[in-house]
C-alpha cells in the first residue's frame, strides 16, 4: 500500500459549481455554528462559562487588535518563520528526493536512516533544537523545516519512482542525453509531486510554528494565543485562533497560486 | 536494467543482500557522524548534546542515571499515557469521521450543509485549539485528547469523502441495474469503493494524531512522551530527551504499520491490482 | 421513418416472449446553464423481442443519452419508452433502473472488490428468492458454458485480462435473465483481435439464449457484423437517420465481411455516418469560431 504521507491529506473539498444563487444550506450551517456558540455562552453551558460570545470577540478584535502594530507584527513574524522553514525544506528536500529516486546506492545508504527519523513528530525536536541553535528564531525555523522536510522529500521521491523506466529507455534509444532526460521526463513527472508535497507541507508547517511559538517563543501568533491563555483572557485566545486560521488559509492560497504557476496545464 | 545513475531505477535494482549491507553502513555512518559531532566538532552547541552511546547506555541500563530506561516503570507509564491518548483520539476520529465522510461523499445534500462549515474550521491549525480546549473541557486530559481527535478527524473525514467521490458512477449504475437497494449500494459499492482512500486517510490520521498529541503534551500535560521530552529538557537530562524522541518514533511507526496491515488484510483485491499494474 | 421489417433469422430459434421495446418520440433536453441542449429529438424506434439492434452515430449524437433513458438512469423530457407494452420511462416517471434491462458498461463496471463469482451472483442475490448456494451453482454453470470461465471464479477482476473482464460482465448481466441487454460500446478500448473474440462470444451467447440486445457502438463494421438492424443516428440533436436491415445469415462468419451483400450494406452505412460526422464537425467549428 502506498505510504500515507504521499497521498493527499486533508484535500480541499471539490470546488462547488459557481453558485449563482446563495448557498443557503452552507451558510445556514455556518450561521448555526455561531448561533450555537452564542447560545452556549448565554446559557452558561458547562465549559462555556468563561468563553466570550462571538460578538464580544469581534468587538475586542476591532477595538484592541485591528489597529495594533503589535498584532500585525505577530503576523509578520509567524509568516516569516513559516515561509523560511518551508522554503528551506524545499531547497534541501527536493534535491534529496531526486537523489533518492535516482541513485540506488545512495538510497540504500541514506534512506533507512531517513525513514527512521521520519516518524518522530517535529515538535519532539524542540528541546534538541533549542539546545543546539544559538537563537530562538533559528530553533523555531529548524522545527518548521523538519515539519515540511520529510513530507516534501518523500513526495518527490515517490514522484521519481513513478516514472516508468520504459519512458527513459525510449528516450535513450531515441538519442536523448542525460540532461535532456532530466528536463523532459523527470521534471514533469516530479512537479506534481512537489506540488502535493507543498500543499501538505504548508499545513503541517503552520501547525508546527504555532505549537513551537506556544512552547518556546516570545513573539508570533502562537505566542499571542498562548499569552491570552496564560492571562486568562479567552477573548484574546479566540482572536488568536481566528487569526491563525486566517493566516493558514492565506498561506494555502499562496501555495495554490504557486502551484498553478508550476503546472499551468492543470485546470 | 540500465544502471546509469541518472536514470531513475526501481528500488529493487540492488540485490537485497547488498541493500541490507548498505543500510547497515548508512546507520553506522549516521552513528559515527553523531558521535563525531558531539565530541570532535568545535561547536559548543553540539558538545552539549548527548552522544549515541550515552543514550543507548542510559536507555538500557537497569539503574538509569536520570530515571528513565526500559527497566523503569516510569518509562512505560509515559508510553502508556501517550498511547492511550493517541488511540482514544484516533478511535473517536474514525468512529465519527468515516461515517461522516461517507455520507458527505455520497449524498450531495449532506455535503451542501457541512461543506462550508468544515472549510471554515479546517484551516485553523488544530494546535491553536489547545488553549480553548483547556478552557472548555474540564481538565487537561480531555483537552489534549480533543485536539488530537480534531486533527485525526479532519484527515479521516476528508480522505473518506474524496474516496467516496472518486468512485466511478458506473458502479452505482451497475448496482442499480442488478437490483441493489439504497442500503445495498452503501455496503456493496460506497464502502468497499472508498476503502483504499479511507485507509490512506487512517494512516495519515494516525501520524497526525501523534504529531498533535506530542504538541499537546508538551504544552499542557502530565505524563506522556511529549511531556517526558520537555521535562527532560527542563531538568537538563539530555539523554532522556533522545530516548523520548526515539520511543515516539518507534511507537508512531508501529501504530501506522498496524493500520497499514489491517488495511492490507481487508483489501486483498486492491493488492492484487497493484501487482498487476505497470 | 421507422422500418420494422427485419428478417427473423431462421437459424436462431423462436423469439423470446418478452423484450419488445417501443421508443416513441423520445426527446431529451439538457439545460446546463440556461442554454438548452437538445440531445435527442423525437427519436422513435420499435424493437421486436429478440432482435439484435446496433445503434451507431458520430460522437455526441446522443447514443449514450438514449441508452441511459432505456436503462432507467435518466428520464426523457418528452415521449415515452415501453417495454412489452408497459411504460418504462417518461417525463413523469421516476428513473427506475433494474434487472429487466441490464447494462454492460463502456469502461467496465465489474466490482473490483468482489471475485468473479461474487460479481456474477450479485444480481441474483440482491433480487432475492435464490439461495447463495443455488446462485453460485448457476453462476458456475454459466461461466463454464462460456468458455470454461469457471476456472477463474475466485479471481478478482483486476487479475483478469480486459477481454475476460468483459465476458464476465456480460455473463453477470445475462444471468439475471433480463428482457433487454444494453451494451454501451463495450469493446471500444480493445484491439482488433480481442474484439473479434468478443464478437464471437457475444454471438454465441445470443444464439444460445436469444434476447433483445441494444448495442451502442461507433464501429460500423462491428455493428453490421453483430446486428440484425443498424440504426444510424444523426448528430446532435439526435434522431433516427437510417434504419438498415442486415439480412446476412446467422451464424455470422468473418468471411461474410467480404461478400457483396455486406459491402453494399457497409457502403450505405458509411455514407450515412460520414454525412453526420461531417455535419458534427462543421457545427463544432462554428461553435468554436
Amino acid at each position: 500500500m502506498k505510504d500515507a504521507t504521499v497521498a493527499t491529506t486533508s484535500p480541499a473539498l471539490p470546488r462547488p459549481r459557481r453558485a449563482r444563487r446563495l448557498d443557503w444550506r452552507g451558510t445556514s450551517s455556518v450561521v448555526g455554528f455561531f448561533l450555537a456558540w452564542q447560545l452556549a455562552v448565554n446559557f452558561s453551558l458547562p465549559g462555556f462559562t468563561d468563553i466570550p460570545t462571538p460578538w464580544e470577540v469581534l468587538v475586542t478584535f476591532v477595538r484592541d487588535f485591528l489597529f495594533s502594530a503589535n498584532y500585525w507584527s505577530s503576523w509578520l513574524v509567524s509568516f516569516q518563520r513559516v515561509f523560511l522553514g518551508f522554503f528551506l525544506a524545499q531547497i534541501i528536500g527536493i534535491p534529496l528526493g531526486l537523489f533518492f529516486g535516482t541513485h540506488a546506492t545512495f538510497r540504500a545508504l541514506v534512506l533507512p536512516v531517513f525513514e527512521m527519523m521520519r516518524p518522530i513528530p517535529p515538535l519532539a525536536w524542540v528541546p534538541l533544537s533549542i539546545l543546539f541553535w544559538p537563537t530562538t528564531e533559528a530553533s523555531i525555523v529548524f522545527i518548521t523545516f523538519i515539519g515540511a522536510f520529510f513530507i516534501i522529500t518523500i513526495n518527490v521521491f515517490e514522484g521519481v519512482r513513478s516514472i516508468r523506466p520504459e519512458h527513459v529507455w525510449l528516450a535513450r534509444s531515441l538519442g536523448a542525453g542525460t540532461l535532456r532526460i532530466f528536463r523532459r521526463i523527470m521534471i514533469p513527472a516530479v512537479v506534481p509531486s512537489i506540488a502535493v508535497g507543498m500543499t501538505l507541507g504548508i499545513a503541517v508547517t503552520w501547525n508546527v510554528v504555532i505549537a513551537a511559538e506556544m512552547i518556546a517563543s516570545d513573539s508570533g501568533l502562537g505566542r499571542l494565543t498562548w499569552e491570552g491563555y496564560v492571562s486568562s483572557t479567552p477573548t484574546i485566545v479566540i482572536v488568536g485562533m481566528i487569526s491563525i486560521g486566517l493566516a493558514g488559509y492565506l498561506s494555502t492560497m499562496i501555495v495554490d497560486w504557486i502551484e498553478s504557476r508550476m503546472m499551468p496545464w492543470k485546470q | 536494467m540500465p544502471t546509469d545513475a541518472a536514470i531513475p531505477v526501481r528500488t529493487t535494482s540492488l540485490l537485497p543482500n547488498r541493500r541490507t549491507w548498505l543500510a547497515a553502513l548508512g546507520f553506522a555512518g549516521f552513528i559515527l557522524a553523531w558521535y563525531a559531532a558531539v565530541h570532535w566538532s568545535p561547536f559548543a552547541a553540539f558538545n552539549r548534546l548527548p552522544d549515541p552511546f550515552e543514550v543507548v547506555v542510559e536507555w538500557t541500563s537497569s539503574d538509569p542515571y536520570y530515571g528513565i530506561s526500559i527497566f523503569t516503570a516510569d518509562y512505560y507509564t509515559h508510553i502508556f499515557y501517550s498511547t492511550y491518548r493517541a488511540l482514544a483520539a484516533f478511535g473517536l476520529a474514525v468512529l465519527l469521521g468515516v461515517p461522516l465522510g461517507i455520507f458527505m461523499g455520497w449524498k450531495q445534500g449532506v455535503r451542501a450543509y457541512t461543506g462550508s462549515l468544515l472549510s471554515l474550521l479546517r484551516p485553523v491549525p488544530p494546535l491553536a485549539w489547545v488553549p480553548i480546549a483547556i478552557l472548555v473541557f474540564p481538565g487537561v486530559e480531555p483537552a489534549v485528547i480533543f485536539v488530537t481527535f480534531l486533527v485525526a478527524f479532519f484527515a479521516t473525514t476528508m480522505n473518506t469523502l474524496v474516496g467516496v467521490r472518486a468512485i466511478p458512477q458506473d458502479y452505482y449504475r451497475a448496482a442499480a441495474c442488478l437490483g441493489a437497494s439504497n442500503r445495498d449500494v452503501l455496503f456493496d459499492v460506497v464502502i468497499p469503493g472508498a476503502m483504499p482512500s479511507i485507509f490512506t486517510g487512517l494512516q495519515i490520521a494516525m501520524g497526525a494524531a501523534w504529531f498533535s498529541l506530542v504538541a499537546g503534551e508538551m504544552i499542557a500535560a502530565q505524563y506522556g512522551l511529549g511531556f517526558l521530552i520537555w521535562e527532560s529538557y527542563s531538568l537538563i537530562q539530555y539523554p532522556t530527551i533522545v530516548i523520548g524522541m526515539a520511543t515516539l518514533g518507534l511507537v508512531g511507526y508501529l501504530s501506522s504499520a498496524a493500520v497499514r496491515l489491517v488495511g492490507r488484510r481487508l483489501m486483498a483485491w486492491h493488492e492484487q491490482r497493484l501487482g498487476m499494474a505497470g | 421513418m421507422t422500418n420494422t421489417a427485419s428478417h427473423p433469422p431462421e437459424d436462431l430459434g423462436p423469439r423470446p416472449q418478452t423484450g419488445g421495446l417501443g421508443i416513441a418520440n423520445v426527446s431529451k433536453v439538457y439545460d446546463p446553464e440556461g442554454r438548452a441542449v437538445v440531445a435527442l429529438d423525437d427519436f422513435s424506434l420499435d424493437v421486436e423481442a429478440g432482435d439484435f439492434v446496433a445503434i451507431v452515430g458520430p460522437s455526441g449524437c446522443g447514443k449514450s443519452t438514449l441508452l441511459n433513458i432505456l436503462a432507467g438512469f435518466d428520464t426523457p423530457t418528452s415521449g415515452e419508452v415501453l417495454l412489452d407494452g408497459v411504460p418504462l420511462a417518461g417525463p413523469d416517471l421516476a428513473p427506475r433502473p433494474g434487472p429487466d434491462r441490464v447494462v454492460v458498461f463502456q469502461q467496465g463496471a465489474l466490482f473490483p472488490w468482489m471475485t468473479v463469482l461474487g460479481n456474477v451472483t450479485y444480481g441474483l442475490l440482491k433480487q432475492g428468492g435464490v439461495s447463495r448456494r443455488e446462485a453460485e451453482a448457476r453462476a458456475i454453470t454459466l461461466l463454464a458454458e462460456s468458455g470454461k470461465l469457471d476456472r477463474i471464479a475466485d479471481a478478482y477482476p483486476a487479475q483478469l485480462s480486459s477481454g475476460m473482464q468483459r465476458r464476465v460482465e456480460i455473463i453477470r448481466a445475462l444471468i439475471n435473465d433480463p428482457r433487454v441487454l444494453l451494451l454501451d460500446e463495450p469493446f471500444r478500448a480493445m484491439d482488433t483481435v480481442n474484439k473479434s473474440t468478443m464478437h464471437r462470444h457475444l454471438l454465441e451467447l445470443y444464439s444460445r439464449n436469444r434476447k433483445t440486445i441494444v448495442f451502442i457502438t461507433h464501429d460500423l463494421e462491428e455493428a453490421l457484423f453483430l446486428a440484425d438492424r443498424v440504426i444510424v443516428m444523426t448528430t446532435r440533436p439526435g434522431t433516427l437517420k437510417m434504419d438498415i436491415a442486415v439480412n446476412l445469415p446467422r451464424p455470422r462468419k468473418r468471411e461474410m465481411m467480404a461478400s457483396d451483400a455486406y459491402l453494399a450494406l457497409r457502403e450505405k452505412a458509411v455514407f450515412a455516418v460520414s454525412e453526420e460526422a461531417k455535419r458534427a464537425f462543421e457545427r463544432g467549428e462554428r461553435e468554436m469560431a
